[in-house]
């Protein structure tokens, strides 16, 4: 079974939130960029841009697959992972640290209760993930 | 069509390994096992195996057997010796691809075809019913009693060499002869679809899993590893070797595709010959480019191909390349803007992303072409 720290919130759509003071960290579950395979590419948003909560706020490619990237909470984007473009492997490599994706600073304090817990996201894979 | 998936023989092999298991072509297949971009790299630096048994296999026999083939595929197969190997397309009337394929003479009145796996029955059905009633040749269908192993990379000739019951030194680029590997009877061909020196090993269906078993033993010292259809792709797009369903297909004629060099009307009548004249006599309309992105992107099957927000072609293959470290495309695009260092837009995701067009292949080939 994929690594599901218990510290983090969790999508549908496989991705992972940590809060950080009122800020909320987003990047892709172990479970997801497994199922991906060697990631190629990642498009994220820039800085200032504005989410909302399970739209796609980027991409992320392997060899074989395109995939959104959605975001868990909605918000302004108060920062990038600068590194990912150059380096997509990381998401790989380190799913839950180097391999983060943006950071939101959410607009609606809701939409966090409504994330999927570490039991529930594990519930969920056992169920299939889809 | 909910037809099972049908498994080679090497299914057992493939899941014990580890590998990811996917449909293509109405098969299930490994599409990775450790991941796609290592099993990459080990082909380009030491060997792969791949199992390429969910290819079709056809035989014709008979003192005719020459002339159906003649009839019925582009390339001139008079000129082909006894173990010989020939690349070559079964054409529409119309100039389209039915299939592309290579074609063995085992005997002077024997040949045997590899096919596409998505395309059997449908090459079966094709070659059937182009070859006239009465005729003096029979064609034999051995795809399901024929295994097929390929072994491709540097060190692949020092790994089957170890395990052949000769010198493989004296099979040239194309060429193939029987002999035994590990003792199982092979029909070792010089060929593959990697741009790496290599083999495919032809053997009974029965003994493939023992070849595959030996390979990876006796290659352990050369770093061999089996390869998923993952790899396989991208290391057939870094040479722009077209996939049937992705770069050609019903709707692609050979010329366009950039595969005139198999398309000889010289040697008389056959099938899409007159269609095919009359393309090369106008002119192609589009050609099959190889594209790099200048913009951080991956360009996909399908995606369109425009130039100041003028649509002027297609994708039909694109992935990061590994070996090359750029995300590279093929493309149909109009004869006009097909020239080296034209530069083209991707539409991806609604947005332009800038392209263009370079030599191929993208990666320089290490295939054996003397010998």
């Amino acid at each position: 079974m994929a690594n599901v720290p218990t510290d983090l919130k969790y999508t549908r759509e496989h991705e992972w939130a940590k809060q950080e003071g009122a800020r909320v960290r987003v990047g892709i579950t172990a479970y997801a960029q497994e199922q991906l395979g060697d990631v190629v590419f990642v498009e994220l948003p820039k800085v200032g841009a504005k989410v909302a909560a399970h739209k796609p706020f980027g991409v992320v490619e392997s060899v074989k697959a395109v995939s959104d990237l959605f975001a868990p909470v909605s918000g302004d984007v108060v920062e990038a992972n600068a590194e990912l473009p150059n380096k997509p492997e990381t998401v790989n490599q380190d799913p839950y640290g180097r391999g983060w994706m943006i950071v939101i600073a959410p607009s609606s304090k809701g939409e966090w209760d409504q994330l999927l817990t570490a039991a529930q996201y594990e519930e969920f894979l056992t169920q299939g993930g889809q | 069509m909910d037809t099972p998936l049908k498994r080679t023989p090497l299914y057992d092999a493939h899941v014990k390994a580890g590998a990811r298991m996917v449909p293509f072509g109405g098969w299930e297949m490994p599409v990775q096992y450790t991941g796609i971009i290592e099993e990459h790299r080990t082909v380009r630096r030491a060997v792969g195996l791949f199992d390429v048994s969910h290819m079709g296999e056809f035989e014709i026999a008979g003192p005719d057997a020459l002339a159906v083939l003649q009839h019925l595929t582009s390339n001139d197969v008079a000129a082909l010796q006894e173990g010989q190997i020939q690349y070559s397309i079964l054409c529409y009337p119309n100039g389209t691809i039915v299939d592309d394929l290579t074609v063995y003479r085992l005997a002077p009145d024997r040949f045997m075809l590899t096919v596409n796996a998505g395309n059997i029955d449908k090459d079966w059905a094709w070659v059937n019913q182009s070859t006239e009633h009465g005729t003096k040749a029979r064609w034999r269908n051995i795809s399901a009693a024929t295994g097929l192993i390929a072994v491709q990379g540097p060190k692949a000739e020092p790994l089957v060499g170890r395990l052949a019951d000769r010198d493989l030194t004296k099979i040239g680029y194309y060429r193939f002869a029987r002999g035994a590997v590990t003792g199982v009877p092979t029909m070792i061909s010089r060929t593959g679809y990697t741009g790496e020196d290599g083999f495919e090993l032809y053997v009974a269906a029965a003994d493939t899993a023992r070849l595959w078993a030996a390979l990876l033993d006796a290659g352990r010292a050369d770093g061999v590893a089996p390869i998923g259809l993952g790899a396989r792709d991208t290391l057939r797009l870094e040479m722009k070797y077209a996939l049937y369903g992705n770069d050609i297909d019903e709707t692609t004629n050979a010329l366009e595709a950039g595969l005139g060099w198999v398309v000889k009307p010289a040697k008389g009548e056959f099938i899409g010959r007159d269609a095919l004249e009359k393309i090369r006599a106008e002119g192609v309309r589009r050609k099959l480019v190889g594209l790099e992105m200048v913009d951080k992107a991956v360009a996909r099957h399908g995606y369109a191909v425009h130039t100041a927000g003028r649509p002027v072609g297609v994708v039909t293959s694109g992935s990061y390349g590994p070996s090359v470290d750029k995300y590279i495309a093929m493309a149909y695009v109009e004869t006009a803007l097909a020239a080296i260092g034209t530069a083209l837009d991707v539409e991806i995701r609604g947005q332009a992303k800038a392209a263009r067009v370079v030599r191929t292949p993208f990666y320089a080939s290490r295939v054996k072409k003397t010998g």
